[in-house]
């Protein structure tokens, strides 16, 4: 099809599709194809470290139960309502930009903002409480008894894969507060939210990988 | 024969927009290969200097030329910058940029500005490792093996690694864009059997990029990590376990070895139906052999640990599933010879090189199968037969293909013809100064002399001067194309739009072509026509 | 060593076995490349452009053709894979009256301890025609014990243990090589393995007893350390005894059970959670990080010094 746009000339095409691609069709699925594509690749970095968190635990299966034990389960299990909340309301926001109701479409971004930060809060809090356990290996780590290397390898595990994942909540947040910007100038409406729908998918991805981590962190160790 | 009539001669790719803000803002693939293309360059070279240290260091048994320290630097320093800085993104990044758009009708790649920003993610990796260079280098080795990378070594791993993460990016960010390109910006009647086999080398070597990459990434994140809080997952200290580090490079390590071979499998495959006048022999098994190829890649990465302490059944098991991915690159080699069977074959240069490849490329792969039996893998591994036997692969098959492509393709590139005679000459010299250098290594890996040794015992003096002789003769052979190249740029002839008479989309454009890539539409038939005239 | 300079020479029971898959193997893929070649050349000069050749029926595409060649390289495969398979589990099967060397490896040397206590450094004697089987750990970063001329390798680990055996058939002095890269002098970290006539052998050990043996050496640290405290036999703490527990099948409190092996004893003293013995209850401390690698392995020795297959393998 370069041929008909060569024909056509630049002019008469939209002006929000690139030039490599022939109509927004083509477009909005290339986009969303490649956010699919970067998801699989999301999903092999978490792959890594649930990998390591696997074989370790087989290795280790009663220091690990402990170290599981020092976790709070409050704080995990509100934090994981909190982004299950957060996930709906991304996804009302998408049906609401698709009615074209703009100021609920940013209300609810707002919103799915505020849970993420509310996540992310928490999650300071539990690091300042492990903190004052002495529980950060490298920075504080002071425990005795006979798990005390299980235990510090647990949370070697524990920081890399609730930072990680932090730190994927935290680009999502910054994403949707900018999009949410965008929506109230109206750059988004019901024939044009590919970004909005793509930025959902991602947090999507966010929130299924916080439900196999809540389980591995939190509650395993507590069974039996 | 043109698509471009008469009279209408369009301003190509690289004669509007000249400055260099224009440039280092460019979206067009074309010019993105073309940067891609200088940063590779100068890698090469730069790891090829290593290179050049250690054989001279290797000459005498007791390593007279550099001091251990320095010798294991260089070795680092070489194996690093030519995996992740030349190797893996030499085809994909230069070659495939440029040509993936045009072999497959479409205007440009489906996201341009990522494309940029790769080229600046591989250009900041780039740095991080010169930068540990300037710090004073690594000495961990390219594997990075711990507890040796994370507790023991006193060097700036962390710069290196850092630099090899960022570059991952760049990698995983270029398959993505390739796949997507691949899977949505076919022009009508661009079917995916009508795809040239290099389309399906680079979207197969795509999808290893985007899956294996991500776990190389994190593993470095890890060992980075490790080293700067002293404690980790890797750590026997804590009961940690050092063979999962090698599980997890691997994991990327191996398939990565096919991020490099794929592309070069797909693209001789142009260069030998270009030049034999016909189609390749067994189209379609060439491509279910590339799949499947890039598919059980991800399940043989065991096989570099046989006598790493894994268990006995374990490695049987990648034992077997490294015999089962050998036979697909044997396909490959059967369809291309038989391919020249029936044709009418003429030698230019691009042909050499890829007859090169096929030759080099078998005699690397059935090495790789006495590798595979575990059995005699215990005594051959880790012994200059290894290296002999990857080094055959990656520089004997990736880089003579790589060359053979930039001959093939460089009258498309750059409107001009380079000088055959030299051509001819310089792939006639790479090709013994090859066979020199690594295969007296076969031979000291065999009598045991073990790799990454700055001094060894004196019987294996003889073939180490053999070999160091050779790398001098390659050494010339890889500086001449960069000389008569660079030459032709200025003095060479015009090429013509299609001076080899070939099939290919790219070459029903003007040379260079221009910056929308088809001014008419081109003509899209089944893939390799040489039996119908050019349209 | 041997009278050729080019072939390695064959100094162990495994190595002609080996010696013959690979040359059996090289014959192979030389018959494959050579083949390959000769097409590539023949048809290169058949069908040179200009030549008279008939080139009718090109178009053809052959079912029949690659799935000749996809099948019969894949039977080739499996029939080498076979043939790997059973050596590769006979390297992995050391024969049960094989005499045990204790190895260290550290940055970058080798220490060898034999069971009457005599030590090596980088130089390990052995006497002719016995199997031999190492037990090997590191202190530091990956090792890797290699003698060319016997073709065994075998990786050595911080925190675990790896082995292999052989059988010297030759005697001489053949090179110790480490193969897997450690750091600075890794290219220097070899020595060299001497095979005796056994008579020879055990003039060799008797010249050097200067130690007490290793079980000896053990004996002392078993009081020393306080095992003796619970798993001595006047203990009044509820804990195993250890008298012939080497080599016996120990049944687990989670059920499962275990061979008292080098590797189960050594993290029964380092990680005494993980493998508690069913009806004690798990009160042991951990020795992590307070016996350095030769303690273990000189306890290790005495425990085994006191099981009935002791017997059988401490003697020459």
């Amino acid at each position: 099809m370069s041929a008909s746009a060569a024909d056509i000339g630049p002019e008469v095409r939209d002006p929000f599709v690139e030039e490599q691609f022939d109509d927004a069709v083509q477009q909005r699925e290339a986009a969303t194809f490649g956010m699919w594509v970067f998801l699989s690749t999301e999903i092999l970095f978490f792959g890594v470290l649930f990998a390591s968190y696997t074989i370790c635990r087989v290795l280790h299966p009663q220091g690990f139960a402990i170290a599981s034990r020092r976790t709070d389960m409050l704080f995990g299990s509100i934090e994981t309502a909190v982004l299950l909340v957060s996930s709906s309301l991304i996804a009302l926001a998408l049906r609401a930009i698709k009615l074209g109701r703009r100021r609920l479409t940013v209300g609810l971004m707002v919103g799915t903002a505020a849970l993420g930060i509310c996540f992310l809060t928490m999650h300071g809090f539990e690091y300042h409480k492990e903190y004052t356990e002495h529980l950060i290996p490298g920075i504080d780590f002071m425990q005795t008894g006979r798990f005390a290397y299980e235990v510090e390898l647990f949370f070697c595990l524990y920081y890399f894969i609730t930072g990680f994942h932090s730190l994927h909540v935290l680009i999502g947040v910054s994403v949707i507060l900018v999009l949410a910007l965008r929506v109230a100038r109206g750059a988004f409406g019901p024939q044009r939210h590919t970004t909005l729908e793509l930025t959902a998918l991602y947090w999507h991805l966010v929130d299924i990988v916080w439900i196999f981590v809540y389980p591995l962190i939190y509650l395993v160790g507590r069974a039996g | 024969m043109s698509a471009i009539d008469a009279g209408v001669v369009p301003r190509s790719f690289l004669d509007r927009d000249y400055g260099l803000f224009a440039w280092l803002t460019t979206r067009d693939h074309k010019r993105i290969a073309l940067l891609y293309a200088l940063g590779i360059t100068f890698f090469f070279f730069l790891g090829g200097a290593a290179a050049t240290l250690i054989r001279l260091n290797l000459i005498t048994p007791s390593g007279a030329l550099l001091s251990a320290e320095t010798y294991n630097k260089a070795f680092t320093f070489h194996g690093v910058v030519m995996v992740w800085f030349f190797l893996i993104p030499s085809i994909p990044t230069t070659l495939g940029n440029f040509l993936l758009p045009l072999m497959i009708g479409a205007r440009d790649v489906a996201f341009p500005r990522l494309n940029l920003a790769s080229w600046y993610l591989y250009i900041v990796g780039g740095l991080f490792t010169i930068g540990s260079l300037l710090a004073g280098g690594v000495d961990t080795g390219w594997t990075f093996y711990t507890p040796f990378s994370t507790m023991f070594s006193n060097t700036n791993v962390f710069l290196v690694v850092i630099g090899v993460f960022i570059t991952g990016f760049s990698s995983i960010l270029t398959g993505l864009n390739f796949i997507v390109t691949v899977h949505t910006l076919r022009m009508p009647g661009m079917r995916w059997f009508r795809l040239p086999l290099f389309v399906w080398g680079i979207y197969t070597t795509s999808l290893v990029m985007v899956l294996a990459t991500p776990v190389l990434a994190m593993t470095l994140a890890l060992i980075a990590l490790e080293r700067g809080f002293g404690v980790g997952v890797f750590d026997p200290a804590l009961g940690g376990d050092p063979l999962l580090f090698q599980h997890l490079f691997w994991f990327y390590s191996h398939p990565a070895v096919y991020i490099m071979i794929l592309p070069a499998m797909g693209l001789v495959s142009e260069i030998i139906a270009c030049f034999v006048r016909r189609r390749v022999f067994g189209y379609k098994f060439m491509t279910y052999s590339m799949v499947s190829i890039a598919v059980i890649g991800f399940m043989v990465w065991g096989h570099h640990m046989f006598v790493a302490g894994i268990s006995m059944y374990s490695s049987l098991v990648f034992s077997l599933l490294s015999f089962v991915v050998a036979v697909p690159s044997a396909i490959k080699v059967f369809n291309w010879t038989t391919t020249l069977r029936k044709g009418d074959i003429s030698f230019e240069a691009p042909l050499l090189y890829a007859l090169g490849f096929v030759g080099l490329f078998m005699l690397g792969g059935l090495t790789g199968l006495m590798l595979a039996a575990p059995a005699l893998d215990v005594p051959l591994t880790r012994t200059y037969f290894v290296v002999a036997h990857f080094h055959y692969v990656m520089v004997g098959g990736s880089v003579m293909a790589y060359l053979g492509g930039i001959h093939y393709w460089w009258p498309k590139v750059t409107g001009r013809m380079y000088s055959e005679g030299w051509a001819r000459f310089a792939a006639i010299l790479m090709f013994f100064g090859f066979n020199l250098t690594f295969f007296p290594q076969y031979i000291l890996g065999y009598e045991g002399m073990p790799r990454r040794y700055h001094s060894y015992l004196p019987q294996f003096q003889v073939l180490n001067i053999l070999s160091s002789a050779g790398a001098s003769i390659l050494a010339i052979g890889y500086l001449l194309p960069a000389v008569y190249l660079l030459w032709s740029l200025r003095y060479g002839a015009a090429a013509g739009n299609n001076p080899w008479n070939a099939r290919g989309l790219e070459w029903q454009t003007t040379s260079p072509p221009p910056k929308e890539n088809f001014l008419r539409a081109p003509v899209v038939r089944e893939a390799y026509a040489y039996d119908e005239p050019a349209p | 060593m041997s009278e050729s300079r080019f072939f390695l020479p064959e100094a162990s029971s495994l190595a002609p076995q080996i010696d013959w898959l690979f040359w059996s193997m090289i014959a192979l893929c030389a018959a494959v490349a050579v083949g390959v070649f000769i097409a590539i050349v023949f048809y290169c000069i058949r069908y040179r452009r200009g030549s008279p050749a008939d080139r009718s029926g090109r178009r053809k595409q052959s079912l029949g053709v690659e799935l000749t060649w996809t099948l019969i390289p894949f039977a080739l495969f499996i029939g080498v894979f076979v043939w790997s398979l059973f050596l590769f589990v006979h390297e992995h099967t050391p024969p049960a009256n094989a005499r045990t060397v204790y190895v260290v490896a550290k940055q970058w040397m080798w220490t060898m301890q034999h069971p009457g206590g005599q030590r090596e450094i980088n130089t390990l004697h052995v006497p002719l025609g016995t199997p031999v089987r190492l037990t090997m750990t590191s202190q530091d970063v990956i090792h890797s014990f290699y003698v060319p001329a016997f073709r065994v390798k075998q990786d050595v680990l911080p925190g675990r243990y790896t082995e292999l055996w052989f059988t010297p058939t030759l005697l001489g002095r053949f090179p110790l090589f480490c193969t897997e890269y450690c750091g600075l002098d890794h290219s220097k970290m070899g020595g060299s393995i001497v095979v005796m006539r056994p008579a020879d052998y055990q003039r060799w050990l008797a010249g050097h007893d200067t130690a007490p043996s290793l079980a000896a050496q053990g004996a002392v640290l078993f009081r020393t350390r306080g095992c003796s405290g619970c798993h001595g036999a006047n203990a009044s703490v509820h804990a195993p005894s250890l008298e012939g527990v080497y080599g016996t099948v120990v049944h687990l409190a989670d059920g499962s059970t275990a061979i008292a092996d080098e590797r189960y004893l050594r993290d029964c003293i380092l990680l005494p959670r993980t493998q508690v013995v069913a009806g004690y209850p798990p009160i042991m401390p951990s020795f992590s990080g307070q016996l350095s690698e030769e303690d273990l392995l000189a306890l290790i020795a005495y425990i085994k010094s006191t099981s009935p297959l002791a017997s059988t393998e401490a003697s020459p």
